[in-house]
C-alpha cells in the first residue's frame, strides 16, 4: 500500500516545528555557500526567521494533544511550553552571536546550523514519550554543542572545552544508556507510559530499579550541571565562545529539566519516595557548590558558570518538592518550568552584556573589566544591574518570582528545611553578583573603550530586560501558562 | 476585627503615593542635565509631600481600621492581591517618609556633584518602595517593597558614600538580605498554615498554633531585628551611617530602621502574639542592653556620624522596649518615639551633612568653638541635641516618658535601666555639643566657616517645627495612632487568652 505525499505530510503534523527547524538547519548549510564572508549575518537572520516560524507553528499546534508515532512523540502543553523556551534561548542565542562571531573571526554557516540542530534535539527531548527518542534528542543536542564549544579552532581553550565536554558527555551518555537498558530489561518496553505501568505493579524494593533510577539521575544531573556532576561546567563555559556559553547555559539545561520532569514526575512516579530525597540532597549540594565556588572567581564566565550550577540547584529544589508529595505535583513542576524560563532569559541577558565587553585583543572576560562601566556605558551597566539583581532574586525582577515559586513549593511539600537552605545560599549569592555591580558603579574605569554594539545585540538585550521586568512585576499570565502546561505531565 | 475601608476620595490616593515617585524616577532616566534632574526630583518629592495633605486631613483617627483601601487581584493563582491601606500606625510614617525624602533631596543639592541624575533616580525609587512598605496589606506585596528598598540604598551608600563605602554597602546589603530571606520562608509557612492567604488583615485574625508561632516569630524577628537594629545585630549600622552620603543617612536613620520596628507592630505582634509573649523577656532584655550599650559606645566615638549611629542603637532600644511592653502606653510611646527619632536623628544627620560639606571632616576634635562663627547652625544643632536628649518641651521627652511609663507597668527594672539610658544620652549629646560648638576656635580652618544658607535652613525648619509641635502638643500624633494602637493591644491580648481546657471554655461561655 502506498501513501500519497499529501497523506505523508499530514502525518508529520505533530512534528512540524521540529521539521521546520531541521530543514532550516540543512538549508543554512546550503545557503552558506552563496553568502560571502562579510554578510554571514544574513544566515543568522535566516535562522532566526526559522525559529520564529517554528515558534508560530508550536503555538498553532497547542490545541492538538496526543501521542504520535507509536507513542514515541508526545504533543502536549508540557512539551509546547519547553519548546517555546528553547526557541527563546535559541533566538536570543542567535541574536547575541552575530556580531561576536565577526569579532572572533569564526563567522561560518555551520555555527547557525549546529545551533538549530541542537534546538531540534532539545525539542525532541521535551516531546519524547519513549526512552529511545529521548536519548536521540539528547545526543543530537549534545553532539551539536560539543562542536559549538570547540568552534574557535585556533584557540586552545576552546579546543579544550570541546574535548572535555565531549569526553565527559560520552561518559554520562553511557551511564544513561545503562540506566535505560536496566529499565527496559525489567519493563520490556522503552515507552515512558509502559514503564509507569510496569512500575506500578512492580516490587519496588528491587535494587535494580533503584540502580536504574540513580543512573538516570546521575546522567541527567550531568546535563543540568548539578553537583557533584558539574566538574566540566567551569572549564567548558570559560573556553567556549561566549555566545555559545550563553546558549549552552540556557538551552541544554532547560532541556535537561524537561527530561527530569518527564521522567521523575511522570514515568518513575512510583519510586518518588526514593527519588525525592536524592533530588533534595542533590539540590543542597548543587546550591552549595555553585554559590560557594562562585565567590572566589575572577573570570566572569567562570563566575556565571558557577552561578548557573547554583541555579540548577534552585530548580532541583522545585523538582524535589514536585516529587515529594502528590498534592504539590502541579505547583512543584510549574515552579521548575517557570524558573527555567526566567533563568534562561536573565542569564542570556547577562551573557549578552558580557559579549558587549568583548575587546579586540583581550577577551574582556575578567570581572575587573567591568570596572567603571557605569560611567563609560550607562545603558550596558544598567541592564547588567537588572540582570544581576534578577539572578540574585531581588524584587521587582523576575528572578525573585522564580525563586519565590520554587521555595513556595518546597514549603508546601513540607520541606521547610530545604527552603531555608535555599534562601540562605541565595543570600550568599548576593555577594558575588554585587561584586560586579560594585565594580560597574563604584570603581573608576581603567581605560576608555567602546563596547560592542549591533542592532541584533540591542534587540536581544531589550527582549531579555523587558521580560525580566515584566515577569517580575506582572507574573500572573506566565505563571498561569506554566501551571496550565503541567497538564501534559500528569 | 480590622477592616479595609475602601477609598472614597474619587482618586487612588495611596497608589498615587506609591507611583508618583516611581514615575519621577522613570522620568529622570530621560534627563541629561544635572540641574534639571535636581529640580525634577524636587518637584516630584514636593508633589508627593502635597499628596500627604489629603492623606492626613481625610484620615479618620477615631477608627482603628485600614483606610483609603485599594485591592486589586494581582497573581490570582497564588491568591495575591495588590492591597494597600493605612491605619493610625502607618499613616504618620508615610508622611514622614515623604518629608524626609524631600529634605534629603534638598540637602544633596550641592553635596552630590557626581552622577546627579542617578542619585535622584535612586532617591525617588527608594521613596516609592518605603512608602509601599508602610501601606502594603498583602505579605507578598510587602516583601516586594521591603526587598526592593535594598537596591537603591545599596547604591546610595556604595556609589556616593565615603572612603570605606564598598565594605559598608555590602555589609548593609548582606546583613539585611539574610534576615529578610528567612522571613520569606516564614511568610510562605504562614501562607500555608492560614490556608493560602497573604492577606494581612485575615492573618491577624488567624490563630496559629503555639510551636508554629515560635518558629515564625523567630524568622520574622531575624528580618526585623537586623533592620531595627537590635543588639547584637547592629554592627552594620555604624558602618552604613558613617559611609553613607548625608541623604542616605537621613533616610536610613529616619525611615529604614523604623521599618524593623514597624514590622514588629504590624506583623509579629498580631500574627504571633503567644510567641511575642514568650519572647518578651528576652527582647526587653536585649532592648535595655541596646540602650545602655549604644549610649556607652556613643561616648567613645571620635567620629560625629558614628556617635549618632550608636545613639540610634540606644534610641531604638527605647522603641523596642516600648513596643514589647505590650500595653497601650508602651506601644504608643514606641510608635511616637519612632517618629521622634526619625525627626531628631534625621535632623542630626542633616546637621552633620551641612557642616561636613564645608569642612570635609567628621572628626569631632576638628571642631570646637564654631558657635561664634555659625550662630544659626549652632542654634539648630542645640535644638536637635535637646530633642535627642528628651528635654521636656521637645518631642523626645514625650516619647521616652511614655515608653518608660509602659515599661514600668511591665516590669519596673526595665524602666529603671532605661532611665539610666536617658541620663547617659544627655551626657554624650551635651558633651558632643560642647566639643563642637563651645570654647574657642581651635582649628584654623573653621575661622571662616559659612553659616547655613537659605536652602539648608528651609530643609531644617520643618524638622525643628516638628520637634516643638510634638513636644508641646503630642496629642496631634497620639490621636492619630490611638485607636489603631489600642485595637492592636486588644487584639494581642484577646488572641493570647488561651483557655487551658475545654471545661473552662464552656464555663466561660456559660458565664457570659
Amino acid at each position: 500500500m502506498s501513501i500519497t505525499l499529501q497523506a505523508f505530510i499530514k502525518q508529520l503534523l505533530p512534528i512540524y516545528p521540529e521539521f521546520v527547524v531541521l530543514v532550516m538547519a540543512l538549508t543554512v548549510l546550503l545557503l552558506d555557500l552563496f553568502v560571502d564572508r562579510q554578510h554571514k549575518a544574513i544566515l543568522g537572520w535566516y535562522s532566526f526567521t526559522g525559529i520564529a516560524i517554528a515558534a508560530y507553528m508550536t503555538v498553532k499546534l497547542m490545541g492538538v494533544r496526543g501521542a504520535f508515532f507509536d507513542g514515541t512523540i508526545l504533543l502536549d502543553p508540557f512539551a509546547s511550553f519547553f519548546k517555546l523556551v528553547f526557541f527563546l534561548s535559541c533566538g536570543l542565542g542567535i541574536l547575541v552571536s552575530m556580531k561576536y562571531l565577526d569579532i572572533e573571526d569564526i563567522h561560518r554557516g555551520e555555527y547557525y546550523s549546529l545551533m538549530l540542530f541542537a534546538t531540534s534535539g532539545m525539542m525532541l527531548m521535551a516531546a519524547a514519550g519513549d526512552l529511545i527518542v529521548l536519548y536521540l534528542g539528547l545526543e543530537l543536542m549534545a553532539l551539536s554543542i560539543y562542536v559549538l564549544a570547540g568552534f574557535m579552532r585556533r584557540d586552545s581553550r576552546s579546543n579544550e572545552a570541546g574535548i572535555k565536554y565531549l569526553l565527559l558527555g560520552a561518559f554520562s551518555s553511557a551511564i544513561m544508556l545503562y540506566g535505560m537498558s536496566l529499565l527496559y530489561g525489567m519493563a520490556g518496553t522503552t515507552n515512558l507510559n509502559g514503564i509507569l505501568v510496569f512500575l506500578r505493579g512492580a516490587d519496588l524494593t528491587n535494587p535494580v530499579i533503584f540502580l536504574a533510577m540513580v543512573m538516570l539521575i546521575v546522567s541527567f544531573g550531568f546535563k543540568v550541571a548539578a553537583a557533584p556532576f558539574h566538574m566540566w561546567v567551569p572549564d567548558v563555559y570559560e573556553g567556549a565562545p561566549t555566545s555559545v556559553t550563553a546558549f549552552m547555559s540556557a538551552g541544554p539545561k532547560v532541556a535537561g529539566f524537561a527530561v527530569l520532569l518527564r521522567v521523575f514526575v511522570h514515568a518513575l512516579e512510583p519510586v518518588q519516595s526514593h527519588s525525592s530525597d536524592i533530588l533534595a540532597g542533590l539540590a543542597v549540594l548543587t546550591m552549595a557548590v555553585g554559590n560557594v565556588l562562585a565567590l572566589s572567581q575572577s573570570n566572569i564566565k567562570r563566575m556565571l558558570a558557577y552561578s548557573s550550577i547554583a541555579h540548577a540547584g534552585y530548580a532541583l529544589v522545585g523538582l524535589a518538592a514536585a516529587t515529594a508529595q502528590k498534592s504539590v505535583v502541579v505547583d512543584g513542576a510549574a515552579s521548575v518550568m517557570l524558573y527555567v524560563l526566567i533563568y534562561a532569559v536573565m542569564n542570556m541577558g547577562a551573557f549578552a552584556v558580557v559579549i558587549m565587553l568583548r575587546k579586540a585583543g583581550a577577551r574582556g572576560e575578567e570581572i575587573s573589566d567591568f570596572a567603571g562601566l557605569g560611567k563609560t556605558n550607562k545603558a550596558a551597566a544598567f541592564l547588567m544591574l537588572i540582570f544581576l539583581f534578577s539572578l540574585t532574586g531581588i524584587p521587582p525582577m523576575a528572578g525573585f518570582v522564580g525563586k519565590f515559586y520554587i521555595f513556595k513549593s518546597a514549603v508546601q511539600a513540607g520541606m521547610v528545611w530545604l527552603a531555608v537552605v535555599g534562601v540562605i545560599f541565595s543570600a550568599i549569592s548576593a555577594y558575588f553578583y554585587l561584586r560586579v555591580i560594585m565594580l560597574m558603579y563604584m570603581y573608576d574605569p581603567k581605560e576608555e573603550f567602546r563596547p560592542l554594539q549591533s542592532p541584533a545585540l540591542a534587540l536581544a538585550l531589550a527582549v531579555a530586560a523587558t521580560a525580566v521586568i515584566v515577569i517580575g512585576v506582572r507574573p500572573a499570565e506566565v505563571l498561569e501558562f506554566a501551571r496550565a502546561s503541567v497538564a501534559g505531565l500528569l | 476585627m480590622l477592616e479595609l475601608i475602601p477609598n472614597q476620595l474619587g482618586y487612588p490616593l495611596l497608589s498615587l503615593l506609591i507611583f508618583v515617585p516611581a514615575a519621577g524616577a522613570v522620568v529622570l532616566l530621560a534627563v541629561r542635565n544635572a540641574n534639571a534632574a535636581r529640580w525634577i526630583a524636587l518637584l516630584f518629592s514636593l508633589v508627593e509631600l502635597g499628596l500627604c495633605i489629603p492623606l492626613l486631613t481625610n484620615f479618620d483617627g477615631s477608627l482603628p481600621h485600614m483606610q483609603f483601601g485599594e485591592s486589586i487581584p494581582w497573581i490570582s493563582a497564588w491568591n495575591i492581591n495588590y492591597r494597600v491601606g493605612v491605619d493610625g500606625i502607618s499613616v504618620l510614617f508615610v508622611a514622614l517618609s515623604a518629608l524626609l525624602t524631600t529634605i534629603s533631596i534638598m540637602v544633596s543639592w550641592t553635596a552630590i556633584q557626581d552622577r546627579v541624575r542617578e542619585f535622584m533616580v535612586a532617591m525617588l525609587f527608594l521613596e516609592a518602595a518605603m512608602i509601599g512598605v508602610f501601606m502594603a496589606l498583602d505579605l507578598f506585596l510587602f516583601y516586594i517593597f521591603w526587598e526592593a528598598m535594598l537596591i537603591p540604598m545599596y547604591l546610595l551608600i556604595g556609589v556616593w558614600g565615603g572612603p570605606n563605602r564598598l565594605y559598608a554597602a555590602v555589609k548593609f546589603f548582606l546583613y539585611t538580605l539574610v534576615g529578610s530571606v528567612l522571613m520569606l520562608v516564614a511568610i510562605l509557612a504562614v501562607y500555608f498554615q492560614a490556608g493560602g492567604t497573604f492577606d494581612v488583615l485575615a492573618l491577624m485574625n488567624h490563630k496559629f498554633d503555639h510551636t508554629f508561632q515560635l518558629w515564625a516569630f523567630a524568622a520574622f524577628f531575624a528580618a526585623f531585628a537586623v533592620k531595627v537594629p537590635m543588639f547584637p545585630f547592629h554592627t552594620w549600622l555604624p558602618d552604613a551611617h558613617v559611609e553613607a552620603p548625608t541623604a542616605g543617612s537621613i533616610i536610613l536613620a529616619g525611615i529604614l530602621i523604623k521599618m524593623g520596628a514597624y514590622g514588629f507592630v504590624r506583623f509579629s505582634l498580631p500574627f504571633f502574639p503567644n510567641a511575642a509573649l514568650f519572647f518578651t523577656p528576652a527582647i526587653m532584655a536585649l532592648s535595655v542592653v541596646a540602650i545602655i550599650y549604644g549610649a556607652y559606645m556613643a561616648f567613645a566615638q571620635s567620629d560625629f556620624k558614628k556617635l549618632i549611629a550608636y545613639s540610634s542603637v540606644s534610641h531604638m532600644g527605647f522603641v523596642t522596649l516600648g513596643l514589647f511592653a505590650l500595653n497601650s502606653q508602651g506601644l504608643e510611646g514606641g510608635l511616637l518615639q519612632m517618629i521622634n527619632h526619625g525627626v531628631s536623628t534625621g535632623a542630626l544627620f542633616l546637621a552633620v551633612g551641612v557642616i561636613y560639606e564645608r569642612t570635609h571632616t567628621r572628626v569631632i576634635a576638628d571642631y570646637g568653638g564654631i558657635a561664634a562663627k555659625v550662630p544659626i547652625y549652632a542654634a539648630f544643632l542645640m535644638i536637635i541635641t535637646l530633642s535627642s536628649i528628651g528635654l521636656p518641651g521637645t518631642n523626645g521627652f514625650i516619647g521616652e516618658f511614655t515608653i518608660i511609663l509602659g515599661a514600668f507597668q511591665m516590669k519596673a527594672v526595665y524602666a529603671v535601666i532605661a532611665s539610666l539610658g536617658i541620663i547617659l544620652g544627655a551626657g554624650y549629646m551635651l558633651w558632643l555639643y560642647q566639643r563642637v560648638a563651645f570654647g574657642t576656635v581651635t582649628n584654623p580652618h573653621n575661622e571662616h566657616l559659612a553659616d547655613m544658607n537659605l536652602r539648608e535652613i528651609a530643609a531644617a525648619l520643618p524638622l525643628v517645627a516638628l520637634v516643638f509641635v510634638i513636644g508641646i502638643y503630642p496629642n496631634a500624633a497620639f490621636q492619630v495612632m490611638h485607636a489603631s494602637a489600642d485595637n492592636l493591644i486588644k487584639l494581642v491580648h484577646a488572641k493570647t487568652q488561651v483557655l487551658p481546657s475545654a471545661t473552662q471554655a464552656i464555663s466561660a461561655l456559660a458565664g457570659n
